[in-house]
């Protein structure tokens, strides 16, 4: 069941990123050039996704626990930090060459195109030599 | 043009519908860097069937939209595939080492009205924008 839902739920998150033009880099790309010809979809999709999801959110934490698990999953760093800094602007830079965050990446991977699967495949070696930083380090 | 703007409200409004859905039903984020950064390493056995369920419904999404109306929706990369390598290590790196991307930070955080998220964000469009401007405005394009 858990399975499912998570599946619906990639569906739909997919098929967001289609509607709104996130799936080409083209677009997104357009959106970080507002020195150029500036794309403002990006901004459309943004401020639909953040006000469901704020309201939608709202609405679900008022039970004790998620249909499907003993507990909500919540972030549970508060302060910000070199690494939340570092890493925002190192994947800003990735982002700004290519135009592909990791949803559209991931999204594109069936879409056949060889260089999207060195972008995912880059992305997967960036992350896990990621992971493999000592825990403390700012 | 404004067809356009609609179409990409009613995309967000599904990607936070997506969003809702999960914590909904798994109490989980919908941060697509750290769903899949975490079966690279760090999830737990249990904890993995979920993860890659989603993924696989992202990735069928645009099969969907190319059965339902034709065309997948996914558009063509813009720059050759060095370019693309260093981005993805960048984006992989960077989105690991922050703790979340455009959905973790972006949407998720700060509909959560996170600081934090909403700094990352900040920096992550401001880099994002900075770079296309110095590589289409500076150097004058990527050669793709």
């Amino acid at each position: 069941m858990s399975r499912t839902l998570a599946l619906l739920a990639g569906l739909l998150f997919g098929t967001g990123l289609i509607l709104g033009g996130m799936t080409q880099p083209a677009v997104v790309l357009g959106f970080l050039d507002p020195f150029g010809a500036w794309n403002p979809r990006l901004l459309f999709v943004m401020a639909g996704a953040v006000a469901t999801t704020a309201i939608g959110y709202r609405l679900v934490w008022r039970r004790k626990a998620p249909w499907l698990g003993s507990s909500f999953h919540l972030p549970t760093a508060r302060s910000a930090d070199g690494r939340l800094v570092l890493g925002a602007a190192l994947f800003g830079a990735g982002w700004g060459i290519a135009g592909y965050c990791p949803g559209p990446a991931l999204a594109s991977v069936g879409g056949g195109d060889p260089s999207v699967l060195v972008l995912v495949g880059a992305m997967a070696l960036g992350s896990w030599l990621a992971s493999r930083l000592p825990a403390r380090q700012a | 043009m404004s067809h356009e703007w609609f179409l990409s409200a009613l995309g967000g409004v599904a990607i936070g519908a997506s969003a809702v859905l999960l914590m909904a039903a798994l109490g989980r984020i919908a941060g697509i860097s750290g769903i899949a950064g975490s079966l690279l390493s760090g999830a737990e056995k249990g904890d993995r069937g979920w993860r890659v369920a989603f993924l696989g419904g992202l990735v069928g999404a645009p099969l969907l939209a190319w059965l339902v109306r034709g065309e997948s929706g996914l558009g063509p990369p813009q720059v050759s595939w060095p370019w693309m390598a260093v981005a993805g290590l960048l984006v992989g790196f960077g989105t690991r080492l922050g703790g979340g991307c455009t959905s973790g930070h972006g949407v998720c955080g700060i509909a959560r009205l996170s600081p934090r998220s909403l700094l990352a964000t900040v920096v992550f469009m401001a880099v994002g924008a900075g770079t296309v401007f110095v590589i289409r405005h500076v150097l004058g394009g990527t050669s793709s």
